[in-house]
């Protein structure tokens, strides 16, 4: 490497912008070259002084407001109009992330209103279920007989819950239950298919129009709710889907 | 999804350095508040431009240009721009250990052969030793390419070195 070559190179050595290769061909020029040297050390006091002793002139702090002032005013009068036009997509973006958080939301809600579809009332009427079988709890007023079971949530709960027999139809009525279910107080009826039961839990819907039936399984226990005549209803048992979709069917006849 | 930073994020942080630059180019603290002020609404209208990336070299450059005009429209040019063909002879004197002499330079003698110097090499100093940007930054700030970055230092030094050598000797 020359004397030329070096000069030309040497500042930007000094400020770290070289490569790898310059790099190593000027410090082995500097090992040869007295001049080079030199001018290098010279370059490098030069740096020395200026980090030193060069004033570095902060913000006075009054124009640092009256800066922060201008910007807001600024964006007051004119909000980002071409931020706007330049980056429509992002606005774009962040009205559809504004849509679909409405529209979670709105759904949430929904939910809430209509307890049917709500996960957390389906896991309620199974865990319900599950501690009627397991408390050997099943019902309050054993009766196969409708006339029977129906007088007996008078006084009990606040609303005449309807109670089919539904024994032609292979699902026998086994009784009556006051539970409590989605803060409320709720009539259980108790109906079997074969050997297994099948809780129908029923309260006023808060949602008067009706729905329709809303599947899901939880902890291997089929649930079904509906709201009908602005009643709701939840049916849960461990029995086949088809029946229990028949016997939901029925119900709702 | 990419965030994109607000007019604030990238400029407030930077009001410092657009000031340190304007008071370096414009000489004094009243013009230096007006042309950042200024800069910073010009900054406001060109921020749909902005594409990310280096805010604070972004915002210098348009501190570096609102500077410009600012001297030209109330200076009528005593901005003292000495163009860098006439110093291309100084370079090429046999180099000397300057190391002590430069011991004796202090701020206010740094200051007045900084303020000689002309306003193209004054800016890419500050830029480089106060700001410590990189060549890349100063290209993007100065609206030069990344090669000119390196010989414009060069040749500010040069003649920076020569206007300290003419501080202390009495004959200058």
């Amino acid at each position: 490497m020359t004397c030329q070559q070096t000069q030309e190179l040497l500042h930007g050595y000094i400020d770290g912008e070289l490569d790898l290769v310059n790099n190593l061909n000027l410090e082995r020029h500097f090992e040869q070259c007295e001049n080079c040297t030199v001018e290098y050390n010279n370059q490098l006091a030069l740096r020395t002084l200026f980090k030193e002793h060069a004033q570095y002139f902060d913000a006075p702090e009054i124009l640092k407001k009256r800066i922060q002032k201008t910007v807001a005013i600024a964006n007051e009068i004119e909000p980002r109009r071409k931020g706007l036009t330049q980056n429509w997509w992002r606005i774009a973006a962040a009205a559809l992330i504004l849509f679909l958080s409405a529209l979670l939301i709105w759904t949430v809600v929904a939910d809430r209103a209509r307890p049917q579809t709500n996960g957390l009332l389906a896991q309620e009427v199974v865990s319900s279920h599950v501690r009627s079988l397991m408390v050997d709890h099943l019902a309050d007023v054993l009766s196969s007989d409708q006339h029977t079971v129906k007088p007996w949530f008078e006084g009990k709960v606040d609303f005449a819950p309807v109670v089919k027999d539904l024994s032609p139809e292979g699902f026998p009525l086994f009784g009556g239950r006051l539970d409590y279910v989605d803060n409320r107080s709720v009539a259980a009826l108790v109906y079997q298919r074969h050997k297994h039961y099948i809780n129908l839990f029923i309260w006023p819907a808060s949602n008067s129009s009706d729905q329709v039936n809303h599947e899901s399984t939880q902890q291997g226990f089929k649930v079904i709710c509906w709201t009908a005549s602005g009643t709701d209803y939840c049916a849960v048992s461990d029995v086949s889907d088809a029946d229990l979709q028949e016997f939901v069917r029925l119900i709702r006849n | 999804m990419n965030n994109f930073p607000t007019f604030e994020e990238v400029t407030l942080p930077h009001i410092s350095a657009a000031y340190n630059l304007a008071r370096w180019l414009t000489r004094n603290d009243h013009d230096a508040q007006d042309v950042v002020q200024e800069a910073y609404l010009r900054a406001l209208k060109f921020f749909g431009g902005f594409r990310g990336g280096d805010g604070r070299a972004w915002l210098l450059k348009i501190v570096r240009n609102t500077c410009y005009t600012w001297l030209q429209r109330n200076r009528n040019g005593v901005g003292s721009t000495v163009s860098e063909e006439e110093l291309e002879h100084v370079e090429s004197a046999m180099p000397h250990p300057e190391a002590l002499f430069l011991k004796k330079i202090n701020r206010e003698l740094l200051t007045r052969a900084m303020e000689e110097l002309s306003l193209e090499f004054r800016e890419v100093l500050i830029l480089r030793e106060l700001e410590d940007l990189s060549y890349k930054q100063i290209s993007e700030s100065l609206d030069i390419p990344m090669g000119t970055v390196m010989s414009r230092l060069a040749r500010a030094r040069s003649r920076l070195q020569e206007r300290l050598r003419g501080c202390l000797s009495p004959e200058a």
